[in-house]
């Protein structure tokens, strides 16, 4: 089947050699049969579904209503998407539950489907000024472990569809300055889910941890700590009773969850450590970016680049002790180049904000690397 | 128009989408899954057939350029990328906005052969944690004069095993045409590179065999280094032989930071921290700050924090290789730290000798005032090649151009077998 596909596929593009084929149709695979019924469907044996709301995660998918059993949940520290907005949901097959682990990615059962729309709001400063839907992101695990899909919503806004291959889409937005922002927004194709979601070379999700979960979230029946809730809904075991005995990373852009330097490592964390990390895709770097990596040569201070290339920017170390401006960590953090940026896929846009709190750890940090 | 059967429409398609009638491509699982270039973005067409290739599946890509604007990637295992030849199969990445490297694999099996990827914003093709990685008659060019703004890498495996890169050219490169990095059982064979900053690098890497390839108009030419603080270190045992390493003399053009931006303008063969290494039968000339050198990571002066890494070079054995010319315009800091010290000779010579060694060693190696017989730089060359010893641990107090010390041989390294791939 795959490979009548492609074969398929190729014809399609050999036929269509000429014209401008960004953007255009899928190879899709045959549609998937749901159930009979409303109730959220996964079917891991057969093919994808074509349109999103064949899963029937939503009571209103184009208002991110999740449906009965499909849960919303919120990180401490996000990772930055050029300014999208995201609503997260995680689903679990019925009766299931997922197990509690202080440190790394909870275990969720297979068939289990983590949930992430990214949108653009109109106007950053009123959420209530309307959104526009972009794409939604499935992380499944399947038999085999976790893959990823991506679905494209389309320009009504009424349902999102398979798109494999990614997607280049023009959105715009009013920006917290008020200023009218505009970009090419790009959503990623299923292999580049690999990229960030593998860890020694298996995939796996990356915010359903205690310390990124570990808050409160506003339920439609009052605000609650998360892990308490799931744990109350049935859905986790073995977590602390008490959610303060469970890991809890800072929230980057709130003072009173930790000092400069725990909410640049937080930040560090969510946005970087998936591949800069033993285990992940720039483990070749030699850099370390988990905010649990306590010695300061690994995670950048007075390290020299091994494989940067163009992306040292002249600089000599990751960071520099007191010297944000001589730190490579902060160049590509500032750079919106393909070949210096970091993270390195889809990002287009500077995060002022967070880049500000991590110029601002370096600075305050004492010492110099010796050589210079 | 008529509406014919599909199959004519996609024969005629591919026909008309080729300047040559299209060779037959059978892979494996039966024909390749063919493609052609569009005329316009072909990200999606190619990316579409990378993700749904099977294994086994051969993506033959016609004749004709593939204008790709986001970098390509491939996850399934034995996939062959397949072109028409290295100048009539071109992908190119001229408008690139995404993506730190042309073709990224994290697969097994990975084979690429006849086909160009050109002006990548990053790298050229990587293979991340691949085992069996053929590259073959490929092309990595970046257009224009060298630039510090074109990718580092040209042919980039790391933390592989059995990798094969043969028959390939790779121009312009901002660190190294072909790396190697970090992987096990490594043949770079019969490749030409040029107008890098270095030619060929092999680093932290063990069981590598470098031969008959042609460097030159790199910075440096072929570098076997050792770096610290990574996941693989203190490699060993590289085998550079039967290679034209001649006028590499480009200014470094690497962004600053990068190790390669210390490698200075002229440099034919370097190693640096580098164990258990065999330089023979190699024609080395006309470089001109140095054609030969082994020295120590001191030497870079940069901070150094990694107690597991071995930051000295031991165990090298040079023999038989023919010199000729260099030493004659040394450059760079490495260059006048060179001057430096042959400058502490009552009679300094002409020019930098042809082989050049820092004096800075192991102390756990050493026997009296050099490096025990095990770990001697060992030099049997016939004919008139020079040499000289820094004394750089001594700040140049001792330099030397006895090449006595240096007058032993080590046993032969063995050739390198790779397993799955027939050499």
């Amino acid at each position: 089947m795959r490979r009548a596909a492609a074969l398929a596929l190729a014809a399609a593009l050999a036929a269509g050699c000429g014209d401008d084929l960004a953007g255009g149709p899928d190879a899709g695979p045959e549609d998937c049969a749901p159930p009979p019924g409303d109730a959220p469907q996964f079917d891991l044996a057969g093919p994808a579904c074509r349109s999103l709301s064949s899963y029937r995660f939503f009571a209103d998918g184009p208002a991110q209503v999740p449906a009965e059993g499909v849960v919303p949940y919120e990180v401490n520290s996000a990772l930055f998407s050029d300014h999208a907005s995201k609503h997260r949901f995680l689903w679990l097959p019925p009766g299931a539950s997922m197990r509690y682990q202080a440190e790394g990615a909870f275990e969720l059962p297979v068939g289990s489907v983590l949930i992430k729309t990214f949108g653009y709001l109109a106007d950053l400063r009123d959420p209530s000024a309307g959104e526009r839907l972009v794409e939604t992101r499935l992380l499944v695990h399947g038999e085999d472990g976790w893959y990823g899909l991506v679905y494209l919503w389309d320009e009504a806004q009424a349902d999102a569809h398979l798109q494999v291959a990614g997607a280049v889409v023009p959105v715009e937005w009013i920006h917290k300055d008020g200023e009218p922002r505009a970009l090419d927004y790009l959503v990623p194709n299923t292999n580049q889910c690999a990229q960030c979601h593998v860890s020694d070379q298996v995939a796996e999700p990356i915010g359903v941890r205690a310390r990124h979960i570990n808050r409160d979230f506003a339920y439609p029946d009052g605000v609650d700590n998360q892990l308490a809730y799931l744990t109350r809904a049935g859905l986790l075991t073995g977590a602390p009773a008490d959610p303060d005995q469970a890991p809890r990373a800072a929230v980057w852009d709130d003072p009173t969850t930790g000092t400069v330097a725990e909410r640049a490592r937080a930040w560090l964390d969510i946005n970087c450590a998936h591949c800069h990390s033993p285990g992940g895709p720039a483990r070749t770097s030699g850099l370390d970016l988990r905010a649990s990596q306590e010695e300061p040569a690994r995670y950048g201070v007075c390290k020299p680049p091994v494989a940067a290339g163009g992306g040292s920017g002249g600089r000599q170390y990751g960071i520099v002790p007191g010297a944000p401006d001589e730190s490579i960590l902060v160049y590509r953090l500032e750079s919106v180049e393909p070949d210096v940026r970091m993270p390195e896929l889809l990002r287009q846009t500077v995060h002022e904000e967070s880049l500000a709190l991590v110029r601002e750890w370096i600075a305050a940090m004492e010492g110099s690397c010796g050589a210079e | 128009m008529r509406r014919p059967p599909l199959a004519p429409l996609i024969l005629a398609a591919l026909a008309a989408c080729s300047s040559d009638e299209a060779p037959p491509c059978e892979g494996p699982n039966g024909p390749c899954i063919e493609l052609a270039p569009s005329g316009g973005d072909d990200h999606g067409a190619l990316q579409t057939a990378l993700i749904e290739a099977a294994p086994g599946d051969v993506i033959y890509l016609a004749a004709g350029t593939y204008e790709v604007s986001q970098g390509l990637s491939l996850a399934v295992d034995d996939v062959t990328l397949r072109g028409a030849g290295m100048d009539e199969t071109v992908i190119s990445f001229a408008g690139q906005v995404d993506g730190a490297q042309g073709l990224l694999v994290t697969a097994d099996g990975f084979t690429a052969e006849d086909l160009a990827v050109m002006d990548t914003a990053g790298d050229g093709i990587k293979v991340e944690g691949g085992a069996r990685v053929i590259v073959r008659r490929v092309r990595v060019e970046w257009s224009g004069t060298p630039s510090q703004d074109n990718g580092a890498y040209g042919l980039y495996p790391v933390q592989c095993t059995d990798v094969l890169i043969e028959d390939s050219l790779v121009r312009g490169a901002s660190d190294a045409g072909i790396y190697v990095g970090q992987s096990e059982r490594i043949v770079v064979r019969r490749n030409r590179v040029e107008r890098n900053v270095a030619g060929i690098e092999i680093e932290n890497s063990f069981d590598a065999d470098v031969f008959e390839n042609t460097a030159t108009e790199n910075t440096g030419g072929v570098l076997v280094f050792n770096l610290p603080g990574l996941q693989v270190q203190n490699g060993s045992r590289t085998r550079v032989f039967d290679n034209e390493v001649f006028d590499n003399n480009w200014p470094n053009f690497a962004p600053e930071g990068n190790i390669v931006g210390k490698v200075p303008q002229g440099t034919g063969i370097a190693l640096l921290a580098a164990h258990q290494v065999e330089l023979f039968g190699n024609r080395i000339a006309d470089n001109q700050t140095v054609n030969a050198a082994a020295i120590s990571y001191y030497m870079t002066q940069l901070e150094l924090d990694d107690p597991e890494y071995d930051p000295f070079s031991d165990t090298i054995y040079i023999h038989d290789n023919e010199f000729s010319g260099g030493g004659d315009r040394a450059s760079g800091e490495l260059g006048f730290a060179l001057l430096a010290a042959l400058n502490n000779l009552e009679e300094p010579p002409e020019a930098v000798p042809d082989i050049v060694f820092d004096g800075i060693m192991d102390p756990d190696k050493m026997d009296g005032d050099g490096l025990a017989a095990e770990f001697n730089l060992c030099i049997r060359e016939g004919g008139d090649a020079d040499f000289v010893n820094l004394d750089a641990e001594h700040e140049f107090a001792g330099v030397s151009l006895d090449m006595a010390p240096h007058d032993c041989e080590h046993p032969a390294l063995p050739a390198v077998e790779l397993d799955g791939i027939d050499l």
